[in-house]
């Protein structure tokens, strides 16, 4: 019966959908309505296909690791094509002869700008935490995943995201809000997407057959509840046309610049810091063998985290319409975060305490614990710019810039490799890597890659900040814009090297990770019917 | 009054302390004497269950649970 149903919803949305794509009022609603159709249609045909068929019957005591598999495959896909994409942009500031004239109001960069920050924080990032998040929920809760067919449904869905968010940004659809660009009907898509992930999640550990929740589901359920409330409040729009891309903000002015930041910065807070220090507090104990160095402390790091981490925001409003007090608010609270941040830090690095010579033979581990240490760097910069004095002088340059990239190459790209690393040979069963000499490779080319990057951004950040306030004996300023853009040129090229490095290393990784699904050897099940000591 | 006002004088006083004080009590709560064992066992968690769910009738895992509520 439920079959018949789902063959009725999605036939009539590919109606629904066909019909939309001949009365769209403009392109990028055209493209997003034809978007839902084939995927509608695909759907359709794969559920009609299996018709009368008898229902498949999951095993209960197995893991559905199904959708963690694909997960694994498109972090993967998604990561090259974000970094691929950076690097295009890279190359656009120092040469702006690369934004091509054929390919204006497409592919200048403008357009691709946020498809590279939405590509890797939304569709690299995303899909990692999603696939982890599926993955470590059922494992510490020791039972399958709640949902069935709902978790296939989640893929797919963020997926289909994907391709609406990346398609309305070459094509022009924008809100203009950083990180939360993509219009009312992608935005609409994600939020059932997203509580279907968060349904399956909680189903899940309310079946657990463990007493207590580990830390790392903590984590991952403050990330997915957070960010359902982040999008909602920051996505409140009208449609000026339900034919039309084009959507109206509700909140104005100041108000509204300060909904953005409040959203701006728990993305950060929540989607890249929280959920992957879930990722911390499962993979590096498990690669390292050997349990968190304080319990304790990391259930402090987690309620410090977000009682602290939600009033930051106004930081990014220093010296503007925003009432002082805000700002003043979301500087100290910067600074609090320090305490919580590197309590983290310390837990995460500690935990090899006695195990330090796996750093010398596994560079899984390495690579771990240097994003941790670009954890801890960059909540260290972080709180420290988020000082008036400091911000007068790095704000609008880029000096952000060189920040945000090594929280997100370090922090979130490492742990990302270090898990993908972790998963993908107990996913497909394999013994082990096809080569941890590869791996080192990846290691030192995404390191090297990095430290360019942040240093030539630190140096050019400050550069033009000190530039751009520099006064005459008169009171007159020294330079103008277009001074500072043409200083800026050598440490542009050398930031493209820098992202150039690290897209080579996410290459040799998937190669890596290719090979050792295809041709390494099998992994030996576990001897039947032995009993399993407790302890 | 007007409710902005309200709100606002609301948050400032009596809101802020309950969220000082849940936070405090957060941390008093971690740190009491009998969370030792109970924080030993979550931490190593992840150790068990690494390849199949645990079935329902496991002894040795009721046995566990059995000595963590006489912990608590």
């Amino acid at each position: 019966m439920l079959g018949y149903i789902k063959l009725a919803v999605l036939g009539l949305a590919v109606v629904v959908a066909a019909v939309a794509t001949g009365l769209a009022r403009d392109l990028s609603y055209q493209i997003h309505a034809l978007v839902f159709m084939v995927s509608a249609a695909i759907a359709f045909i794969w559920l009609i296909r299996r018709v009368g068929e008898p229902a498949p019957v999951a095993d209960p005591n197995t893991y559905m690791d199904g959708p963690v598999r694909y997960g694994v495959i498109a972090t993967a896909f998604w990561g090259v094509v974000g970094f691929l994409v950076g690097v295009v942009i890279a190359f656009q500031l120092a040469f702006p002869y690369l934004n091509f004239e054929w390919a204006q109001g497409f592919l200048n960069f403008g357009r691709l700008r946020p498809l590279h920050t939405s590509a890797v924080i939304f569709a690299f990032g995303g899909n990692a935490l999603i696939a982890t998040a599926f993955y470590v929920v059922q494992r510490t809760s020791a039972a399958r995943l709640w949902g069935g067919s709902l978790v296939w449904f989640v893929f797919w869905g963020y997926q289909v995201f994907i391709v609406l968010a990346a398609t309305g940004y070459v094509t022009g659809s924008t809100q203009s809000q950083e990180y939360a660009e993509p219009e009312w009907m992608a935005d609409l898509w994600l939020t059932i997407v997203w509580v279907a992930f968060l349904a399956i999640y909680m189903g899940t550990l309310i079946k657990r057959r463990e007493p207590h929740i580990y830390v790392a589901n903590w984590f991952y359920l403050a990330f997915i509840v957070t960010v359902a409330m982040l999008h909602l409040i920051n996505n409140v729009q009208i449609p000026v046309s339900v034919l039309g891309s084009k959507s109206i903000p509700v909140w104005s002015g100041v108000q509204s610049a300060m909904i953005q930041w409040w959203y701006g910065h728990n993305a950060v807070g929540f989607f890249l810091t929280a959920g992957f220090l879930g990722m911390m507090y499962y993979f590096i104990p498990k690669q390292a063998e050997r349990p968190v160095y304080s319990y304790k402390l990391s259930i402090m790091h987690f309620w410090a985290l977000i009682f602290l981490y939600i009033w930051a925001g106004p930081h990014h409003l220093h010296y503007t319409a925003l009432p002082d007090w805000a700002q003043t608010l979301g500087m100290t609270f910067s600074i609090m975060l320090w305490m919580p941040s590197w309590g983290g830090m310390i837990n995460g690095l500690m935990t090899l305490s006695g195990a330090w010579d796996k750093l010398r033979t596994d560079p899984i581990i390495r690579m771990m614990v240097v994003a941790v240490g670009f954890y801890g760097m960059a909540t260290f910069e972080g709180p420290m710019m988020s000082i008036k004095a400091v911000n007068s002088l790095s704000h609008y340059t880029d000096w952000t810039i060189g920040h945000v990239h090594s929280g997100a190459l370090g922090w979130n790209g490492m742990i990302t490799f270090g898990a993908l690393y972790y998963l993908v040979p107990k996913l497909w069963q394999r013994q082990g890597l096809y080569s941890l000499r590869l791996v080192s490779w990846h290691f030192w080319l995404a390191t090297i890659g990095i430290v360019l990057y942040a240093a030539s951004m630190w140096v050019t950040g400050i550069m033009e900040g000190l530039m751009w306030r520099e006064v005459d004996a008169q009171g007159f300023l020294v330079n103008s814009f277009a001074d500072t853009v043409a200083a800026k040129f050598p440490m542009y090229v050398v930031r493209g090297l820098g992202g150039t490095m690290f897209l080579a290393g996410a290459i040799i990784m998937c190669y890596n990770l290719w090979k050792t699904v295809t041709s390494t050897a099998e992994r030996k099940p576990a001897s039947v019917g032995s009993a399993v000591p407790a302890e | 009054m007007e409710t902005y006002t309200l709100l606002r004088a609301f948050a400032d006083s009596w809101h802020l302390l309950f969220m000082f004080c849940f936070f405090i009590g957060v941390f008093i709560y971690i740190l009491r004497p009998s969370g030792k064992k109970i924080h030993q066992d979550t931490a190593n968690m992840i150790f068990r269950n690494d390849d199949k769910p645990d079935t329902p009738d496991n002894r040795a895992r009721q046995e566990r649970h059995a000595d963590l509520r006489e912990a608590k």
